[in-house]
């Protein structure tokens, strides 16, 4: 079976079908994605939505309950910067996950480990001026998944982002340094290998607060505008 | 070649799956409905159907569109045709997920005409997100309308092959509450899949 890339030029993003990743097989285009030009469309996007429709922010997901969830308290921060490293202010940033035991407030989740009462694992944090965000929350568990025998997924928590407009969505996750998981799992696999390590997050002890929770930094680059004529003469 | 004073491209963070557990997390209410109270323009509904390569009803897809006002006007600083309006009731981006039978559904207004490369004008058109498990990045597409006089000349429909600007053009399907009802079904894969974009 040929495994078709989504573009082929960037080595730095997982094919559509990648069949260690059982799913991606009835679930991937066969036709070549067909190359346009960046219009108005694509440069544009929604960028003041989050106080307009979205509920309210989230910035500690450990005050969501009427008690402390259980679970090792994280602090996770970052900037989200665009490919020339320019910080991408103001945007919304909406993070999810499972509990400490590996479980997903979801119906559909059937994993035989226990809902905590007081854990969501929703949160949603808007960039500052300078692109930092900064949420709290507790270490997700690893989960087993349907897959293939023995299949669980690392530790992670999904990240979705805007940026500047519609072309420069991302959806990703964020893993955590030395999970012996990651380079097991088709769905990171399905990154090559110098790229997955930009999903993972790296231990930050300035970031750890004494006596409270220990700090991950968790930077995300998104894609920057097309180079215009006027940036890219000959 | 390039701007030697430009700072070097840093790498990309990568694309993953958005899983199959993001509904909690993502969809808010009234996320489908993009026509809040004095929007201009005439308001229609867009539905379809996700669809695996099996024919199958893809029941854990998201869908997200983003599209231009009934002026042609997008709500964003890029957007700076200063002789058409923002609509401050008008958003233009909505979010649904897709039910057990793979059915998403969006209420809003028809898009005005948006300008294209050089002095072309692209025809009215809203562009449409499809993440889902098993996706590991996001699917990007448009849905057209079947009688807008712009399609024959929109450039972006001329980059298609035009056996398959077909699975670009909703298909009426008759009316809800005397608004026009457009159908636009997702083939991921297989006999009549979808013209996908590599934006």
């Amino acid at each position: 079976m040929d495994v078709l890339q989504y573009s082929p030029q960037n080595l730095s993003e997982p094919p559509s079908l990648y069949p260690g990743y059982v799913s991606t097989v009835p679930r991937s285009p066969r036709q070549k994605l067909v190359s346009i030009p960046q219009t108005l469309t694509e440069v544009t996007g929604p960028i003041d939505f989050g106080d307009r429709v979205l509920r309210a922010p989230v910035h500690d997901m450990t005050r969501q309950g009427k008690g402390d969830p259980i679970g090792e308290r994280i602090i996770v921060s970052g900037r989200i910067l665009d490919d020339r490293g320019r910080p991408v202010p103001h945007t919304v940033v909406e993070v999810w996950q499972c509990n400490a035991a590996g479980r997903y407030i979801h119906k559909k989740d059937q994993h035989d480990a226990p809902l905590d009462p007081n854990f969501t694992g929703q949160g949603r944090v808007v960039t500052d001026a300078e692109g930092r965000y900064r949420f709290v929350t507790i270490k997700p568990g690893a989960y087993p998944w349907r897959n293939h025998h023995n299949a669980w997924r690392p530790a992670h928590i999904h990240f979705s982002l805007f940026g500047a407009g519609f072309a420069t969505r991302l959806i990703t996750q964020m893993y955590f340094p030395g999970d012996p998981l990651i380079d097991i799992d088709p769905i990171a696999g399905a990154v090559p290998a110098d790229a997955r390590r930009r999903m993972v997050s790296r231990f930050d002890i300035d970031t750890t607060e004494n006596e409270w929770a220990l700090g991950y930094v968790f930077d995300v680059v998104l894609r920057g505008r097309d180079a215009t004529p006027m940036e890219n003469p000959l | 070649m390039n701007d030697v004073t430009a700072p070097p491209r840093l790498g990309l963070t990568p694309w993953q799956t958005v899983g199959p557990f993001f509904h909690y997390a993502l969809p808010w209410e009234g996320g489908e409905n993009l026509v809040r109270e004095g929007v201009q323009g005439e308001r229609i509904v867009v539905r379809g159907r996700v669809l695996d390569a099996d024919g199958a009803p893809i029941p854990d897809a998201l869908v997200e569109i983003w599209q231009a006002n009934a002026a042609g006007r997008y709500d964003h600083p890029e957007d700076c045709q200063a002789d058409r309006p923002i609509d401050p009731a008008f958003i233009g981006f909505g979010r649904c997920p897709t039910d057990d039978d793979g059915m998403f559904a969006f209420h809003t207004v028809r898009p005005g005409q948006v300008p294209g490369p050089g002095n072309s004008m692209q025809a009215p058109h809203i562009a449409l997100g499809l993440f889902g498990r098993g996706l590991l990045r996001r699917l990007v597409t448009r849905i057209y309308f079947p009688e807008s006089e712009g399609n024959a000349v929109d450039p972006i429909l001329g980059l298609v092959e035009s056996d398959r600007v077909g699975t670009l053009m909703a298909t009426r399907e008759g009316e809800q509450d005397g608004m026009p009802v457009y159908r636009f079904d997702i083939h991921i894969q297989g006999a009549n899949e979808t013209v996908f974009f590599d934006v």
